[in-house]
């Protein structure tokens, strides 16, 4: 009986674990690459305050796209 | 080639392309793949002017990727020309921004009519004295 619970909460810690992952994957991959006439580029992830700018335009860009 | 037809070949041969639109600096629209290519031309214009602010130096800011969850938004500028265009999520990078700059770069620029017109007249002025007849020269016989 005990070792049937404490599988069943492994199990459950592992599919939490595994959600918080891909979830912090999906985050991370959220990006704003920018490149410039002399060759430079600025990568700006999400959370910084440029990206933060950039990426509720992009998501409404694409949204409408995806309507229109 | 016009911007539609250029267009109408990128989509037909990148897969990854959703939507695009071709616009000029002053917005207007060459040709869209969606049915209201102004706003979605107003709104990549609005995206690159943001990030334009958040540049730090001197140089232009020529090409731009947002990579969101549901999919990636690219910015090709080239001259006063720019092209816009959505994918799905993941997309090649590389390669789509290869396929923007064809496209781009196989639009026929618009020429300004008074430009042209202008070029003509004065073109003709300095043509006018070649056209001009040289006087006859009469035969020393003829009485």
């Amino acid at each position: 009986m005990r070792r049937s619970a404490a599988a069943i909460l492994g199990v459950l810690g592992g599919m939490l674990a595994g959600a918080a992952f891909i979830r912090r994957q999906t985050a991370h991959r959220e990006r704003a690459d920018l490149y410039f006439e002399d060759g430079s580029m600025l990568s700006l992830t999400n959370g910084s305050p440029g990206a933060e700018r950039l990426l509720p335009l992009a998501r409404q860009i694409i949204g409408q796209a995806r309507t229109g | 080639m016009d911007a539609q037809q250029a267009l109408a070949d990128l989509t037909e041969i990148s897969s990854q392309i959703r939507a695009a639109v071709v616009f000029d600096d002053s917005g207007k629209v060459a040709g869209s793949t969606v049915s209201d290519g102004d706003a979605f031309a107003r709104a990549a214009a609005d995206l690159l002017a943001a990030a334009e602010e958040i540049k730090t130096g001197d140089s232009r800011l020529t090409q731009l990727e947002v990579a969101t969850g549901d999919g990636s938004l690219f910015i090709v500028r080239e001259g006063k020309a720019t092209i816009a265009a959505t994918t799905g999520a993941d997309p090649t990078v590389g390669l789509v921004f290869y396929d923007l700059k064809s496209a781009l770069r196989s639009v026929k620029p618009t020429r300004a009519p008074a430009r042209k017109r202008a070029t003509t007249t004065a073109a003709a002025k300095k043509k006018a004295p070649a056209k001009k007849p040289a006087p006859r020269k009469k035969k020393p016989d003829a009485s």
